[in-house]
C-alpha cells in the first residue's frame, strides 16, 4: 500500500499528521486466573494434547524511536507506535532459518521428539516451488519418510493446523511439528513497519505430558480482504481498519469464538488467558468485551519487545498465555485473516518446556534495517558481484553436509571429522569408508582462532569467521553469526544456528549453511563461575607438544 | 636411493620484471621484460631453450588457460611447454618442474617463468572467485588477509601474549620490509614507514591493519636452467650457482579438519623447510642460511615462517623480529629486496623472484641493498591459506656451498 500521498489519506497504514492508532492496548496477561470448577490436573503420560510450545526472536530489535526519527519529516503519526523495539531478522534470516530454530529449540524441551509430520506455516516463505517445509525438515534431521506440507497465504494458517492436528486424538506415539515464521517487510514509514515484528514459533502436538489439552475449535472462512499481498508484491495493501474492526474482527471473529465457547459448553467468563493477535488498535479488547472475557485475560502480544509476527503470532501469543497460565486455566486462542479460526485449550500442570526469548540486543541504525531487508541499495563494491551460482547437483550430493551438518566419525579411531570422506583425516588411522554419519548441528564448540574481517564483502561488515573445535572433536572453518565486533576470542563458546549463507540475485537462489554463534547461555554460566571458566580457558589453549616438537627437529 | 637435486641444477640466467601497478602493460610485456633479462644474463640464443614451465595463478583474469600465452608472448620455436599451478606458490612450482627435468638430464637448457597480471580486477586486493561448487555451498568465502589473521589470533592465544606485543613485532616486519623496497629499483613500494604508521593504519582483516598486508603487483620472473657442467662451458668466467633443494609440502586436510593443529604455524612450511635442509644438507638453518625470501603475504605469516623454518626458536619470533635478527643488517636478512610486502605479489610470479634476489645477491649485483656474502639463501612461497595450503622451499647457493 502507499503511504505518504498528500491529500490522500489511506487510513491502513497511513501515519501522516495523525495518530492513527494512538496507542495500542496490549496487556499483560493475568497469573492469578481462578481455576475452573472441571480442571483435571493429574494428567497421564500418554495423553494427546500439545507437548511444548516455543518462540524465536532474532537477536536484532530494532529501536522504533529510531525508525520515528527518520520518518518523523512525512509521517509524524507514527509517533503513538513509536514506542520500545520491534524484533527484526539478521540479513542471514528468513522464515525458513527461523522456524529451524524455533524446531531446534522444541527438540531441545522434548529430546525425545519423534516428528513424523511437520506443518510450516507463513506468509513469507522465500521459495514459491520448492517445499520450504522440506529445508526446515532437512535441517532439523526429520526422517525421510515425514509428511510435511507449506501453509500459507493467512496468518491464520499455522492456527488452523495447530487445532487440526489437535483434534485428530490418533493414537500412534509420534508427534506433529507445527512451525510458523514470517519475515514481512512493509513499506518504510508505513504503520505496519511500526507494528510488524519477525519471528518464528512452533507447537509440538502428540502423546505425552501436554502442557494443554485440546478443548474446543472452531473456524469460519469468509473472503474478507481487510488486506491482501498479490503474489510477487513485497508490500500489503488494506482497507480501512474501522471496517476491519467492526465488520472482520468483531463479527467473524466473535461469532467464531462464540462457536467455540458453545462447543465447550463453556462460558466467555471461564477465559484465563485470551491471546488473539489484533496489529489494529484495541481490537483484541474491544473483542473481549463483546465475548465478555475478562479485560485482565488478555494476553500480551509484546508489542513493545518483539512486534507482531504475523502468521506466527497466533502461536507465539499462545506460548506466552501457556507459560502464565495456572493448572486448569482456559486458554482461548484466535487468529483472523480471511476467516477466522478459534482453538479452545486446557492448561494442566505440566511445566511448560523450553525458556522464554531473551531481551536481544537493540539496533539502533534504521538503515541497516533497510538494508537487511533490500529496500535500500548501497554501495557494496565489486566484491559484492560474486557469481554465487549453486550447482543443484552438487547441493543433492552433499545435501546432508550442508542442511545437516553433517561430518563423519571414524568407527577406528573416533575422529569426528567435516566434511565427511571416505578416508579418515587421522593420519594415525588412515581408515577408508569407516565414518559414520555425524551431525555437529547440535555439538558445542569453541574458538580456535577469529578475525573481523574489513575486506570481504557481506551484507554486516565486518564478514566473521573462524577456526572453530567441537567438543568432542571435528574442527570447521565457520562464518560467525550475530556476534559483536570485539566479542570474538580464543575459546569463546560457540553454538550452532542455521542460516543463508549466500544469495544468488541473479537467479533468485539462496543457500543455507550453519554459522557459529556465541552461546550466551554458556558464557554467562561460566561468568558465574570464574573459578571454572579459567579451567575452561585453559585446557582449550590450542598446545599441542607433538607439533611443538616439530618445529625443532624439522630446524635441524 | 633419491635424495634431491642438490647441485644437479644451475642458474644460467635470471630476469624479473619491475613489480608494480603496470597500468600499461599486458603480461605479454611483462613477461618478454623478464625474459629479455634472462637471455641477456645467460648469454645464450633463444633456440637453445628446449622446454618451458609456465606459472600463472589467476589466469581467468589474464592469460587463460595452457602454455600457450607463454610460447606466443617469447615467440618460442614450438617447444614444450606446460603450464603450472599451484597457488601462490605457483612461481616456485615453475622452477620446481623446470629444475627436476633437468636433473632428470631430459633436457639440457629449459626456462621457468612465472607471471601475473593482477591490476585488471577494478578494484584492490586479489580477485574474489568460487571456492569450487561443493566448498562454495559451506565454505565462508574468506579473503586472504581473514584467512592469515587466523594466524594472529591463534599466535597470541598459544604463547600468551597480548596483541599489541605481538602487533608490535608484525609492525617491525613491516618497516623492516619497507626499508628494503625502498632500495630497490624494481619493487612496488618503495616508501619507508613507520611502527607509528603501521599501528594507526586502517584495520583490513583484525589484527591485521593495512600495512600488515603485502602488495598486489603485476610483474614477471624467470630463470634459465642448466647443469652445472654446461654452465661453467657457456660462462667460463661467472660464478655457478646451483639449486641445492626444491621441495613442496601440500595440506591433506589435516590442519582443517583434525584438532592437532594449534592454528599458529604453518605445517607445511616445516615440512617442506625439514626436508630441503636434509636434502641441501643443512643442519642449523639459522647458522647456515645466509639470507631469506619468505612467503611474507602478511606481516604475522613472516613472523610465524621464522619458527616454521627453524630460524627461531619456537615461540621466540617475535623476540628476534624485534631484536632485528631479520633486518637487513641483522644475523639472518629476510626480504632483503623488499619481500611480497614491497617488491609486490604478483602471484605467478612471486617463487622465481624470491630465488632471483639471491641470484643476485650472490653475483653482488644487488646494488644498495647489497649483503655481504651470501652462500647459500632461502626461499619459501605459501599458496593459499595458513589451514590448506602448498608450502615451497628452494635453497639455491654457489655451487659447491
Amino acid at each position: 500500500m502507499r503511504t505518504g500521498v498528500p491529500g490522500k489519506p489511506s487510513t491502513f497504514g497511513a501515519a501522516q499528521g495523525r495518530p492513527v492508532i494512538s496507542s495500542l492496548a496490549y496487556h499483560v496477561s493475568r497469573h492469578d486466573v481462578p481455576q475452573h470448577a472441571t480442571n483435571r490436573l493429574a494428567m497421564s503420560d500418554s495423553e494427546h494434547g500439545l507437548l511444548a510450545t516455543t518462540r524465536y526472536v532474532p537477536r536484532l530489535r530494532l529501536e522504533r524511536s529510531e525508525m520515528l526519527a527518520q520518518h518523523r519529516w512525512m509521517a509524524p503519526g507514527l509517533r503513538g507506535l513509536a514506542k520500545g523495539r520491534r524484533a527484526i531478522a539478521s540479513w542471514d534470516e528468513d522464515s525458513v532459518t527461523m522456524a529451524v530454530e524455533a524446531g531446534r529449540q522444541l527438540r531441545a524441551a522434548l529430546p525425545d521428539l519423534d516428528a513424523r509430520e511437520l506443518t510450516f506455516a507463513s506468509t513469507t516463505l522465500p521459495f514459491a516451488e520448492r517445499l520450504n517445509a522440506g529445508i526446515v525438515a532437512a535441517a532439523l534431521g526429520l526422517a525421510p519418510q515425514a509428511v510435511l506440507r507449506d501453509v500459507t497465504s493467512s496468518a491464520r494458517a499455522a492456527l488452523t493446523e495447530l487445532a487440526s492436528a489437535l483434534r485428530r486424538d490418533l493414537q500412534d506415539p509420534s508427534s506433529r511439528l507445527v512451525l510458523a515464521a514470517e519475515r514481512r517487510i512493509a513499506r518504510p514509514a508505513s504503520a505496519q513497519e511500526m507494528i510488524f515484528g519477525d519471528g518464528a514459533a512452533g507447537a509440538v502436538v502428540g502423546r505425552g505430558r501436554p502442557v494443554a489439552t485440546w478443548v474446543a475449535s472452531a473456524s469460519t472462512h469468509a473472503d474478507l480482504v481487510d488486506h491482501f499481498r498479490s503474489a510477487g508484491e513485497s508490500h500489503d495493501y488494506g482497507w480501512e481498519e474501522r471496517w476491519v474492526r467492526d465488520e472482520g474482527y468483531l463479527k467473524i471473529a466473535v461469532g467464531t469464538l462464540r462457536r467455540c465457547l458453545d462447543e465447550a459448553g463453556a462460558s466467555a467468563a471461564d477465559i484465563g488467558h485470551f491471546a488473539m493477535p489484533a496489529p489494529l488498535a484495541r481490537i483484541n479488547e474491544a473483542v473481549a468485551r463483546k465475548l465478555g472475557v475478562a479485560s485482565g485475560a488478555l494476553v500480551s502480544a509484546a508489542h513493545e519487545s518483539v512486534g507482531d509476527l504475523g502468521g506466527a503470532q497466533p502461536l507465539a501469543m499462545l506460548d506466552v498465555a501457556l507459560r502464565a497460565a495456572a493448572p486448569g486455566a482456559l486458554v482461548l486462542v484466535a487468529a483472523f485473516g480471511s476467516g477466522c479460526d478459534a482453538l479452545l485449550l486446557r492448561r494442566t500442570d505440566v511445566p511448560c518446556p523450553g525458556a522464554a526469548p531473551d531481551d536481544g540486543r537493540a539496533e539502533t541504525s534504521y538503515l541497516r534495517y533497510l538494508s537487511y531487508t533490500n529496500q535500500i541499495d548501497l554501495e557494496w563494491g565489486m566484491r559484492a558481484e560474486m557469481d554465487n551460482k549453486t550447482a543443484l547437483t552438487a547441493a543433492w550430493r552433499d545435501h546432508a553436509r550442508a542442511a545437516r551438518f553433517e561430518g563423519g566419525r571414524c568407527e577406528r579411531c573416533g575422529t569426528v571429522q567435516f566434511p565427511r570422506s571416505a578416508l579418515c583425516v587421522n593420519p594415525a588411522c588412515r581408515g577408508q569408508d569407516s565414518q559414520q554419519p555425524t551431525s555437529l548441528a547440535d555439538v558445542p564448540a569453541r574458538v580456535l582462532s577469529h578475525t573481523s574481517d574489513f575486506l570481504a564483502y557481506t551484507p554486516n561488515p565486518p564478514f566473521q569467521f573462524g577456526h572453530i573445535d567441537f567438543e568432542g572433536g571435528g574442527r570447521v572453518l565457520m562464518e560467525f553469526a550475530d556476534t559483536d565486533v570485539d566479542e570474538l576470542r580464543v575459546g569463546l563458546p560457540l553454538r550452532m544456528v542455521y542460516r543463508i549463507k549466500d544469495f544468488d540475485r541473479q537467479r533468485g537462489f539462496r543457500r543455507y549453511f550453519w554459522k557459529a554463534t556465541p552461546d550466551r547461555v554458556a558464557i554467562a554460566r561460566a561468568a558465574a563461575q570464574p573459578a571454572e571458566e579459567a579451567r575452561a580457558t585453559a585446557t582449550q589453549a590450542p598446545l599441542d607438544p607433538a607439533q611443538a616438537d616439530v618445529s625443532t627437529t624439522g630446524a635441524n | 636411493m633419491a635424495h634431491g637435486i642438490r647441485d644437479k641444477v644451475a642458474i644460467l640466467g635470471m630476469g624479473c620484471s619491475r613489480f608494480g601497478e603496470r597500468w600499461d602493460c599486458g603480461a605479454d610485456d611483462l613477461m618478454l621484460e623478464a625474459f629479455n633479462e634472462a637471455l641477456a644474463d645467460a648469454a645464450i640464443e633463444v633456440g637453445r631453450i628446449e622446454a618451458a614451465w609456465f606459472g600463472v595463478c589467476l589466469e581467468e583474469n589474464n592469460v587463460g588457460k595452457t602454455a600457450g600465452p607463454l610460447a606466443q608472448a617469447l615467440r618460442l620455436p614450438r617447444i614444450a611447454a606446460t603450464r603450472v599451478e599451484n597457488a601462490c606458490a605457483t612461481g616456485t612450482e615453475a622452477l620446481r618442474g623446470a629444475a627436476y627435468a633437468v636433473a632428470a638430464g631430459a633436457y639440457d637448457i629449459v626456462l621457468a617463468l612465472g607471471v601475473e597480471k593482477l591490476k585488471d580486477t577494478g578494484y584492490g586486493g586479489l580477485p574474489v572467485r568460487t571456492r569450487g561448487v561443493a566448498n562454495d555451498l559451506w565454505l565462508p568465502n574468506a579473503t586472504a588477509p581473514g584467512a592469515f589473521a587466523q594466524l594472529a589470533s591463534a599466535y597470541a592465544a598459544k604463547h600468551r601474549l597480548g596483541m599489541k606485543d605481538l602487533k608490535r613485532a608484525m609492525a617491525h616486519v613491516s618497516v623492516k620490509s619497507h626499508a628494503n623496497g625502498a632500495l630497490n629499483p624494481k619493487a612496488h613500494l618503495r616508501n619507508r614507514i613507520t611502527e607509528d604508521d603501521v599501528l594507526k593504519a586502517a584495520t583490513i582483516a583484525a589484527p591485521l591493519g593495512l600495512y600488515d598486508c603485502c602488495g598486489v603487483s603485476d610483474g614477471a620472473a624467470c630463470a634459465i636452467l642448466t647443469t652445472p657442467e654446461l654452465a661453467r662451458a657457456l660462462r667460463p668466467d661467472a660464478e655457478v650457482v646451483t639449486i641445492k633443494a626444491v621441495e613442496l609440502s601440500v595440506s591433506n586436510g589435516e590442519e582443517a579438519s583434525f584438532s592437532a593443529w594449534d592454528g599458529a604455524h604453518i605445517a607445511t612450511a616445516r615440512e617442506a623447510g625439514a626436508r630441503a635442509y636434509a636434502s641441501a644438507g643443512i643442519t642449523d638453518p639459522r647458522g647456515q642460511i645466509d639470507m631469506a625470501e619468505v612467503h611474507d603475504c602478511f606481516s604475522i605469516t613472516e613472523a610465524v615462517l621464522m619458527e616454521d623454518l627453524g630460524f627461531s626458536a619456537p615461540g621466540r619470533a617475535i623476540h628476534d623480529v624485534l631484536d632485528g635478527v631479520f633486518d637487513r643488517d641483522g644475523a639472518l636478512p629476510v626480504q632483503p629486496d623488499g619481500g611480497l610486502k614491497c617488491f609486490g605479489h604478483p602471484i605467478g610470479a612471486s617463487g622465481l623472484r624470491m630465488v632471483y634476489e639471491i641470484y643476485q645477491q650472490i653475483h653482488g649485483r644487488a646494488g644498495e641493498r647489497q649483503l655481504k656474502r651470501v652462500d647459500r639463501g632461502l626461499t619459501h612461497n605459501l599458496g593459499g591459506h595458513p589451514h590448506q595450503n602448498v608450502c615451497a622451499v628452494s635453497i639455491v647457493g654457489r655451487h659447491g656451498a
